[in-house]
C-alpha cells in the first residue's frame, strides 16, 4: 500500500505550484486557476488523512465535498469579477489593476 | 314651577350675556349688526329668565319667605382645600332670595334698556366712522362689535354677582365688572384733549380707565382680606350658612362681635371703592369719559349698585358688628362715610357745568345716601333707594346722552368742533328741540330730587329719613341725627342742582349755535327713555309705608318693605333675642318730622333752583349766577374740592418721586445695573482668557497632532503599491513566518535555541 506521506507530498507539491501560480501569473484568470489548484491540494490532504487515519468516519470526505462546493462558488464569483473588470478596463492583467496604489 | 327648574333657570341668567360676549369676540366681530343683535338676544334672554325667577319669588307668600327667605339655592364644588381626600371644598353657588329678586328685576331691565339705547347712540345704520378709538359724531361707531362684546361681558358679570350665593362668586362677578369698566371707560382710547390754561383739568378716556381700575383695586385688596377673614371665621363663604343667626351667634362667641365689625369694615372697603364713596370716589367723575351708555350701566344699573348690594347682602354681619356687643364705631364709620360723601358730592354737583359731570356727582351723592342708611341700620330703605336710584339714574344718564347726541348733531350742522357739546353753559332751550328727551329727563330729575308723592325717589329717600329720624327720636342716637341733618342738606342740594341742570339744559333760549341746531334723537334712544321713566315713577309706589295717611293703605300696604325685609327678618329677629343686634325689622310709625323735612328739602331745593336759574334763564355768555355770591367757594366746588390735586400731591407725586429718584436712579441703575455690569465685565474678562487658552492649547495641540499624523502617513503611503499579488505574497510570507514561530514554540525549539 502506498504510504500516506506520498499523498501528502503530492498535495504539498500541488499547493506550492498553486501558490507559485498565484504570485507569478499576470493573468487574473490564471490566478483563479492557481487558487483552484491550491484548493484541490487541500482536498487531497483531506481525503488522504480520512482514508489513513479515521476510515470509519466520513468526516474527511464530507469536508472535501464542502471545499469543492465552495471552490465552485468562488470560481463563479471570481470569473464574474474578472469579466466585469475586463469590461471596464479592457485588461485582465493583475498588475494593471492598481487603483489603490499609494 | 319646581325647584329644580328654578335652579336651572337661575344658573342660566348670566349665561346669555356671557355667551353673547364669546360669540361676538370669536365669530361675529366683523359684522357690527350681527354683534348687536347677539348682544340683544343675550340680555333679552337674561331679562326673561330673571323676571321669571323674580316673579316666582314675589308670588311666594311673604310669611313663608320670612321663614325661608332663600327660594333657590345651589352650589357646585369648585376648589379643593386642605386635605383633598377629606373632601373639603370651596363651593361656588347661587341663591335667590327677595333681595336678589328685586335686584334682578332692576338690573336686567335697565341693562336691556341701555343695550337698546346703545344701538341708536352709536348711530347704527349711519355711514361708517373712519377713525378708530374716538367718537365719530353722527357716524356709525367702527368698534361697535367690541362695545357690545364688553357690554355683554359686563352684564354677565353683574348678573353673576346678583345671583351669587356666596362671596366667591360675588367676587368673580365683581372683578369681571372691574375689568369691563376699565375697558369701557377707555373705549375711546385715542381721544385726547387740548386744554386751555383756565380749563378745569380733565383726563382722556384711556387714563380715566386706568384711574378707575387702580382706584377700585385698592379697595378690592382690602375686600379680599375681608373675604379671607370671613372664610377663616365661618369656614364657608356661603351667605345663607355664614350669616344665619346661629352661625353669627357662634362667631360672636368665639371671635367676638367686635371682630365681626372689623370684618364687615374690611368688606365695606370694597363698597367704598366700587360704589365710589369718599375717599375713593375720585374715579367715578372721570369715568364719564366713556360713552354715555357705559356711564349709565356703570353708574346706575350695575357696578356702583354692586358695592351697595354687597353691604346690603352682608347686613346681618354689619348689624352684629355695630350691635350692643360690637363696636358703635362700625356704624359711625359706615354712616359717616356715607353721609359725608352724600353731602360733599352734592355740593360739588352744584358747581359743575358738564351735563354728565353733574350726574356723576349726583350718583356719588345718592350712593352716599344708601351707605349712610346701612350705617344707621336702615336695611330696607337702602335696598329701596338702590332700586329706585337704579331706574331713575339710568334714565337720567341715557337722557343726558340723548342731549349730548342732539348737541353733537348741532355741532355737525354748524361745523363747530371747538365748543364742548357736553357743557351746559352752551345749551338752553332744548325743551322745544328735544321734547321726548326733555319730558323723560324731567321725570328722572324729579325722581332724583324726590318730588313728593309721585316719583320713586321721594318714597325711597323718605324711608331713609324716616329710619334715621326714628333711630334718633326713639333711641337718642346722636349719629342718626347727624346723618339725618347731613342727608337733609344733601337732599336739598340735590333738588337744587337738578333744577339747575334742567333749567340750564332745557329752558330759556339756546345759548350757542349747537343748541340752536340740535334735534331729537332716534327711536332706539327715545323708546328706552320712555320705558325707564315709567319705572322711575311707578317703582316708588311699591314702597309707600302703610302708616302713611291715605296713600299707604290705598296702594299696596308697603309691599316692598315686607318683601325685601323678609330676606333677613327671621335672622335679625333671632339675633335681637340673643341681644346681638339692636332691633329687628319693624314697621315704622308715621311721623310728621321726616316727611316734613323730605317735602321741605325737595320742594325748597326745586323752587330755589327754579328761582335762580329757571325764572330768568341765562343769556348767551352770561356767567353762572352763583359765581358772584359764592366767590372762592364756587371755584372750590367747581374744582371738586381739589381732591384730585390733593391725591396728586399726597400719593401720586411721592410715588412718582420715589420710583424715579430712589427706585430707578439708586436701586435699579445703581445697585441692580451695577451688579449686572460687574458680572458682565468679569465674565467678559474670563471669556477672553478662556479664548486664549482655547487658541493656544486646545486648538494648537490638535493642529500639531494632525501635522504629525500627516507626516507619518506621507511616508507610509509608499507601502501601498496597488499590486494585489504583492500583498498576497507579503501576507503569505508573514503568515508562514508566524506559523513557523508558533511551531518553534510548540516544539520547544525556541527554548532550545537559547
Amino acid at each position: 500500500m502506498i504510504p500516506l506521506s506520498w499523498y501528502l507530498l503530492v498535495a504539498a507539491a500541488l499547493f506550492c505550484i498553486g501558490l507559485y501560480g498565484v504570485f507569478a501569473r499576470r493573468n487574473a484568470v490564471a490566478i483563479l486557476m492557481a487558487i483552484e489548484l491550491m484548493l484541490n491540494a487541500v482536498n487531497i490532504n483531506l481525503v488522504a488523512f480520512w482514508r489513513y487515519v479515521t476510515p470509519e468516519e466520513s468526516t474527511g470526505m464530507a469536508w472535501a465535498v464542502f471545499v469543492l462546493t465552495v471552490a465552485a462558488a468562488e470560481a463563479a464569483v471570481g470569473l464574474a469579477l474578472v469579466i466585469s473588470v475586463y469590461r471596464n478596463r479592457d485588461s485582465v492583467v493583475a498588475d494593471d489593476l492598481d487603483l489603490m496604489k499609494n | 314651577m319646581t325647584e329644580q327648574t328654578l335652579t336651572t333657570l337661575t344658573w342660566l341668567i348670566p349665561a346669555g350675556p356671557l355667551l353673547a360676549f364669546f360669540l361676538i369676540v370669536l365669530f361675529t366681530n366683523r359684522s357690527r349688526t350681527l354683534s348687536w343683535v347677539l348682544a340683544w338676544a343675550g340680555v333679552f334672554m337674561a331679562l326673561v329668565l330673571a323676571w321669571t325667577v323674580a316673579i316666582n319669588t314675589i308670588a311666594t307668600d311673604v310669611h313663608h319667605l320670612e321663614e325661608h327667605p332663600t327660594v333657590v339655592h345651589d352650589a357646585i364644588e369648585w376648589l379643593p382645600v386642605g386635605d383633598y381626600f377629606e373632601g373639603t371644598w370651596v363651593e361656588i353657588g347661587i341663591a335667590v332670595d327677595p333681595l336678589t329678586s328685586i335686584m334682578l328685576i332692576m338690573v336686567t331691565f335697565t341693562i336691556t334698556m341701555i343695550f337698546i339705547y346703545s344701538v341708536g347712540y352709536h348711530n347704527w345704520g349711519a355711514p361708517l366712522g373712519k377713525i378708530l378709538g374716538v367718537p365719530n359724531h353722527l357716524q356709525e361707531e367702527p368698534l361697535l362689535s367690541r362695545f357690545f362684546a364688553f357690554m355683554s361681558l359686563f352684564a354677565g358679570g353683574m348678573l353673576l354677582l346678583v345671583i351669587a350665593g356666596d362671596l366667591l362668586l360675588l367676587f368673580i362677578g365683581w372683578e369681571i365688572m372691574g375689568f369691563c369698566s376699565y375697558s369701557l371707560i377707555g373705549f375711546w382710547y385715542a381721544r385726547d384733549y387740548h386744554l386751555k390754561p383756565d380749563d378745569i383739568p380733565h383726563i382722556p378716556p384711556r387714563k380715566a380707565g386706568i384711574k378707575a381700575f387702580l382706584t377700585t383695586r385698592i379697595a378690592d385688596v382690602v375686600m379680599l382680606l375681608g373675604i379671607v377673614f370671613f372664610y377663616s371665621v365661618f369656614g364657608t363663604l356661603n351667605f345663607a350658612d355664614a350669616l344665619s343667626a346661629e352661625s353669627l351667634a357662634h362667631a360672636a362667641m368665639t371671635v367676638g362681635a367686635v371682630a365681626l365689625g372689623v370684618m364687615s369694615l374690611l368688606l365695606f372697603a370694597g363698597t367704598v371703592g366700587k360704589s365710589a364713596q369718599w375717599p375713593l370716589h375720585v374715579w367715578l367723575p372721570d369715568a364719564m369719559e366713556g360713552p354715555t351708555p357705559v356711564s349709565a350701566v356703570i353708574h346706575a344699573a350695575a357696578m356702583v349698585s354692586a358695592g351697595v348690594y354687597l353691604i346690603i347682602r352682608i347686613f346681618p354681619l354689619i348689624a352684629v358688628g355695630m350691635g350692643p356687643q360690637g363696636s358703635p364705631m362700625v356704624g359711625v364709620i359706615i354712616a359717616g362715610i356715607g353721609a359725608f360723601t352724600a353731602l360733599m358730592a352734592a355740593t360739588i354737583a352744584v358747581a359743575q357745568n358738564d351735563v354728565k359731570g353733574v350726574l356723576a356727582y349726583s350718583t356719588i351723592s345718592q350712593l352716599g345716601f344708601m351707605v349712610a342708611a346701612i350705617g344707621t341700620g336702615a336695611y330696607v330703605a337702602a335696598a329701596f333707594h338702590l332700586i329706585t336710584h337704579g331706574f331713575f339714574k339710568a334714565l337720567l344718564f341715557l337722557a343726558s346722552g340723548s342731549v349730548i347726541h342732539g348737541m353733537e348733531h348741532g355741532a355737525h350742522e354748524v361745523h363747530d368742533h371747538h365748543t364742548d357739546p357736553q357743557d351746559m353753559r352752551f345749551m338752553g332751550g332744548l325743551r322745544k328741540k328735544m321734547p321726548a328727551t326733555f319730558w323723560t329727563f324731567l321725570i328722572g330729575g324729579l325722581a332724583l330730587s324726590g318730588f313728593p308723592f309721585i316719583t320713586a325717589g321721594f318714597w325711597s329717600k323718605d324711608e331713609i329719613f324716616a329710619d334715621a329720624w326714628h333711630q334718633w327720636s326713639r333711641e337718642g342716637d346722636i349719629l342718626a341725627l347727624t346723618v339725618f341733618v347731613m342727608l337733609a342738606v344733601a337732599a336739598f342740594l340735590t333738588a337744587f342742582y337738578t333744577m339747575r341742570q334742567i333749567s340750564l339744559t332745557f329752558l330759556g333760549k339756546p345759548r350757542s349755535p349747537l343748541a340752536e341746531h340740535a334735534h331729537e334723537s332716534n327711536g332706539f334712544m327715545t323708546i328706552p327713555l320712555v320705558l325707564l321713566s315709567v319705572f322711575a315713577i311707578a317703582v316708588g309706589w311699591s314702597g309707600i309705608p302703610e302708616t302713611f295717611p291715605i296713600l299707604g293703605p290705598l296702594v299696596n300696604n308697603n309691599f316692598f318693605h315686607h318683601f325685601a325685609g323678609s330676606t333677613i327678618y327671621e335672622t335679625l329677629f333671632e339675633l335681637s333675642e340673643l341681644n346681638l343686634v339692636d332691633s329687628a325689622i319693624i314697621t315704622l310709625p308715621f311721623d310728621v318730622a321726616p316727611l316734613g323735612t323730605s317735602l321741605l328739602v325737595a320742594l325748597g331745593g326745586l323752587f330755589i333752583g327754579w328761582w335762580i336759574y329757571g325764572r330768568k334763564p341765562l343769556k348767551e355768555g352770561q356767567i353762572d349766577p352763583l359765581v358772584r355770591p359764592l366767590g372762592p367757594l364756587y371755584t372750590f366746588l367747581n374744582n371738586k374740592w381739589y381732591w384730585d390735586e390733593l391725591y396728586q400731591f399726597l400719593f401720586i407725586r411721592p410715588t412718582v418721586y420715589l420710583s424715579e429718584r430712589v427706585v430707578y436712579e439708586i436701586i435699579d441703575k445703581g445697585i441692580i445695573d451695577g451688579t449686572l455690569h460687574l458680572i458682565g465685565r468679569s465674565v467678559y474678562r474670563l471669556g477672553y482668557y478662556v479664548k486664549r487658552f482655547e487658541e493656544r492649547v486646545i486648538s494648537g495641540g490638535v493642529d500639531w497632532l494632525k501635522d504629525q499624523f500627516l507626516a507619518i502617513a506621507k511616508e507610509f503611503r509608499y507601502l501601498q503599491t496597488g499590486r494585489v499579488q504583492e500583498y498576497a505574497l507579503i501576507s503569505t510570507l508573514i503568515a508562514t513566518a508566524l506559523i513557523a514561530v508558533i511551531l518553534l514554540i510548540n516544539y520547544g525549539w525556541l527554548a532550545r535555541l537559547f
